[in-house]
């Protein structure tokens, strides 16, 4: 039976999910009924000399019918007395012994306040501490947060203040206000950090009330940029994980943040190197209770796999992931539209012939699949050029708009309604094989799973990455030049 | 130009029948229709709006309500189909836009187009705001429509738009035709028709009410006018061929449908047969039933397989509690001054059937409902090719075999939707301006 305990950097926890440090973790009373939940950890909503926060504080995006696709919030750190959080951290871990609290600090930056904050929340019993270097908003203008975030010589510096205090395992929070995080990453390593946590939210804007012309989340008619997070910037953290944990010099323990709500989301960045993943969009949009299917699905899937432990496949796909020049540029996929999967809405057509490469065709009824169609694609020999020759969308909807359609008499003419039955061939699209260059668009587009499936086809050629093609192109150069094929 | 707006407010009715016909399909919430506007796929070509007669760009609107631009999808609806909202509630959309949805491949509701279409459309009446179409420059031509309903007002405002000026002439008082005064009120009130008509009306034309149009009549139009466009419908229901239909208790779906709409009829007696089994015949079943009937039933001369109506309404209808008898006619009505009952005599049909089915059924009211005649004798004498009736037209202009007479809706296409007429009206305005300006280049 496969197991959710872990290890992260020393501190052993029920399960890899914890809240991350937010509203969701504000006080004691929360994150005990978070525990109860399931949670394995949590990460007190940042620790630090009290604030005063505004009113409002979230906006968000929606996409579609789904609320919340990204979140966005201009509240500061806590805003209780440090001294109420420190009881209610030791209450936690009184009757909470097995789960972990991590506290979460931002202080001023000062050897002695680092060094006072850290021997308090120890004091108090935290699992360990994180350091919060990635707020993007308010804190940062008083030099905390991602102003240290931002700075590798800072994260540094403060880091090693703390590793001088510090009995308890120390996490950097970075921030993804950075055009390369490995830098921010590589410091807190070098400061002696036991762990990095990444990512923080996003500097944004989201939205700009149309009637008012006043942005959110509105202030008295005003507003600020805001920490952006929420299903929206998974994949934005999934690379950022990504590039600290193939840095040697950079990675450490990391535990995932950005857009997590799921077992999959989760399985996803624990796969990029993450111990432990932090949660905090999804458990504020729908509760704490979304920790129970996490668990869950992410159990099934390790039974399904094979894996005992989050050890046995944290990791596995970061070898999978390389610079562009070491692709294999003689793979080659080509779409298939699986016509009895196909419900007609040609959503594939159309965005192949604005979108791609102009490959998909309407003419299964006239005959288009036994055509033949030669390709210009310098992986097939076919060698004839191909100006398409087909009718552009235009020509499509011109073709359509004269048609001349009338309701249906039943009995009479009801025959020529498809009810039930399946998708006139006409309406199912078709792909030029040879026009084709794999770029997926369509099977992402289409709304129907499996109907469009991305074929490999033999190209016949070793594999060959653009890296060694030019050194392969540099050689023959070079003997070119010189005339001597021992070179 | 046009001085006869404000039919909204002549609209006749009762409240009893407004409270008795309520929405059959009731109108969506803003929240619902966003939802399910969100639901569309956006097909490309999508199938449903090349199964509207009016090809309106489904996917357009629906699009335009998600992203909460209810002025653009309203206009998108009336540009494809003046006639937009009645068309929203009138149209069997079962085995038109809706049935032709992707979504019925995909083990899925096919997104609810009709309602949607409603929905902006009453948001366009709602706001207030006109007509969102101008009339084009007056080009100094002149069209007189024959029949102010579905079929003349699209093609009437095809015209306007470009320029032609456009005089209808119907029988009645109010104009609509059939969408008027024919349709179920639970599908579309008599009001709602007259609203629209209001909105159209804002391109400028004009009515002449209660003018019965017979071969001089049309002779006089023909030589004052540029073109004539026919959209005259189908003449009165059929009649049964037995004696004593003349006496009291006997009627017609069409004129009982009228009559309730305006409020002329608000109860029926308690035993209502209703003979046919088309789209109207269930129509007016229902009305039966929602005007007091205790005991409704259908009478038909061959079995459910056969019957003209949708299996939508037939489902509807039987919901309703109307009971039908299959494979038998009308033999002998019976009763002194009144009908009171009716004798049915068994017809074709499995011979297990014929005898159960031989009865008599007491009624209070019989309502005949075996399809229209057609009512183009004015145009006897070779005017314009006819056959059986119909008028032959080009289905793509709506031209008749004179070029100056143009015709579209049921007296050209046999009866069908009013989204039907509104298509035949449309390309007929469309035929005519192309005509007029080929005239006008060979003058």
């Amino acid at each position: 039976m496969p197991t959710l305990e872990t290890t992260f950097a020393g501190i052993k926890c029920l399960n890899p999910f914890w809240l991350a440090s937010a509203p969701p973790t504000n006080c004691g009373e929360q994150i005990m009924r978070a525990f109860d939940a399931g949670w394995g950890g949590a990460v007190w909503k940042t620790i630090g000399a009290p604030v005063t926060n505004v009113s409002s504080r979230y906006s968000s995006i929606d996409w579609s019918n789904q609320r919340m696709m990204g979140f966005n919030n201009i509240e500061l750190i806590s805003d209780r007395p440090t001294e109420v959080n420190l009881r209610e951290i030791a209450e936690v871990k009184k009757r909470y012994p097995k789960h972990v609290v991590i506290a979460s600090l931002m202080v001023e930056s000062k050897r002695e306040t680092w060094h006072d904050i850290v021997q308090r929340v120890e004091d108090a019993g935290a699992d360990g501490l994180e350091l919060n270097f990635g707020c993007p908003h308010g804190m940062s203008e008083r030099g905390m947060g991602s102003a240290v975030g931002q700075v590798p010589e800072y994260c540094e510096e403060i880091t090693g203040w703390v590793k001088e205090k510090a009995r308890t395992p120390v996490v950097v929070k970075l921030t993804p206000n950075i055009s390369d995080i490995r830098m921010p990453a590589r410091a807190a390593k070098r400061g002696g950090a036991d762990a990095l946590s990444a990512i923080n939210t996003i500097n944004s804007i989201t939205s700009i009330d149309l009637e008012t012309l006043q942005p959110r989340p509105n202030v008295d008619g005003k507003s600020s940029h805001g920490g952006y997070c929420g299903p929206a910037v998974k994949p934005i953290a999934l690379n950022m994980v990504q590039q600290v944990m193939s840095d040697p010099l950079a990675a450490l323990p990391m535990s995932g943040i950005g857009g997590i709500g799921s077992w999959q989301d989760a399985a996803e960045f624990i796969l990029l190197g993450s111990g432990t993943v932090q949660v905090c969009t999804a458990a504020m949009h729908y509760g704490y209770r979304i920790v129970e299917d996490m668990s869950d699905g992410l159990l099934a899937w390790m039974r399904r796999k094979g894996y005992e432990t989050i050890d046995d496949f944290r990791g596995l796909s970061l070898p999978n992931v390389r610079e562009w020049k070491n692709l294999n540029l003689n793979f080659r996929v080509v779409a298939e539209i699986h016509a009895d999967k196909c419900i007609g809405c040609q959503l594939c057509y159309t965005a192949c012939w604005d979108g791609a490469h102009q490959c998909i065709h309407l003419d299964r009824a006239d005959g288009g699949m036994q055509t033949l169609v030669k390709g210009t694609d310098p992986r097939y020999e076919h060698g004839e050029p191909n100006p398409h020759g087909m009718p552009t969308p235009a020509m499509v909807l011109a073709k359509s708009a004269m048609v001349i359609t009338t309701t249906p008499i039943p009995k009479l003419d009801m025959s020529s309604v498809a009810s039930g039955e399946g998708t006139p061939l006409h309406r199912v699209p078709r792909v030029d094989e040879d026009e084709c260059v794999g770029c997926n668009l369509c099977s992402l587009v289409c709304p129907v799973p499996e109907c469009i499936t991305m074929e490999r086809r033999d190209t016949g050629l070793p594999p060959e990455t653009w890296e060694q093609r030019v050194a392969k192109r540099e050689a023959a150069e070079s003997v070119a030049a010189t005339g001597n094929p021992n070179l | 130009m046009s001085t006869s707006t404000g039919f909204f407010e002549k609209a006749p009715g009762s409240p009893e029948i407004a409270e008795r016909f309520a929405d059959l399909h009731p109108p969506l919430t803003p929240v619902a229709a966003m939802i399910e506007a969100n639901r569309c796929l956006y097909c490309f070509d999508a199938p449903c709006m090349a199964a509207c007669p009016t090809h309106i760009d489904v996917p357009k609107f629906i699009k335009k309500i998600a992203s909460d631009n209810l002025e653009g999808s309203a206009r998108t609806i009336l540009d494809a189909n003046i006639l937009g909202a009645s068309c929203s509630r009138a149209c069997p959309v079962e085995v038109l836009c809706e049935g032709s949805c992707v979504l019925n491949h995909h083990n899925s509701r096919p997104i609810e187009i009709g309602r949607l279409q409603r929905f902006a459309m009453d948001a366009l009446h709602a706001s207030g705001a006109p007509l969102p179409f101008e009339p084009g420059k007056d080009t100094g031509k002149r069209v007189a429509l024959i029949g102010a309903g579905p079929a003349s007002l699209a093609c009437a405002a095809e015209l306007r738009r470009r320029g032609i000026q456009a005089d209808l002439f119907d029988a009645r008082a109010l104009p609509g035709g059939l969408n008027t005064y024919g349709i179920a009120e639970y599908k579309l009130p008599l009001v709602e028709s007259l609203r629209e008509i209001d909105m159209l009306t804002q391109l400028g034309v004009d009515f002449h009410f209660n003018t019965v149009i017979d071969a001089r009549a049309l002779d006089d139009l023909e030589a004052r006018y540029d073109a004539v466009f026919l959209g005259v419908g189908l003449g009165a229901i059929r009649k049964l061929g037995i004696a004593g239909e003349e006496r009291a208790g006997v009627t017609n779906a069409l004129d009982m449908i009228a009559e309730y709409k305006s409020g002329t009829m608000t109860s029926v007696p308690a035993r209502v047969a209703v003979i046919g089994a088309g789209n109207t015949a269930i129509d007016a079943a229902i009305a039966a039933v929602r005007l007091g009937a205790t005991e409704v039933t259908m009478i038909y001369r061959r079995g459910p397989e056969s019957m003209s109506a949708f299996t939508f309404e037939y489902e509807h209808a039987k919901q309703e509690g109307v009971r039908f008898l299959w494979h038998v006619v009308p033999s002998e009505l019976i009763g002194e001054e009144s009908i009171t009952s009716l004798r049915l005599a068994p017809n074709l049909g499995p011979p297990a059937h014929r005898s159960e089915n031989a009865c008599e059924v007491a009624v209070d009211l019989l309502v005949l409902a075996i399809g229209q005649g057609t009512h183009t004798e004015f145009l006897d004498g070779g005017k314009v090719e006819l056959e059986r009736g119909r008028i032959v037209v080009s289905r793509a202009t709506g031209q008749t075999s004179n070029a100056k007479y143009f015709a579209g809706g049921d007296c050209a296409n046999g009866g069908r939707e009013v989204v039907d007429a509104v298509a035949d009206g449309k390309r007929a305005g469309i035929g005519i301006a192309n005509y007029l300006e080929v005239a006008h280049a060979n003058a």
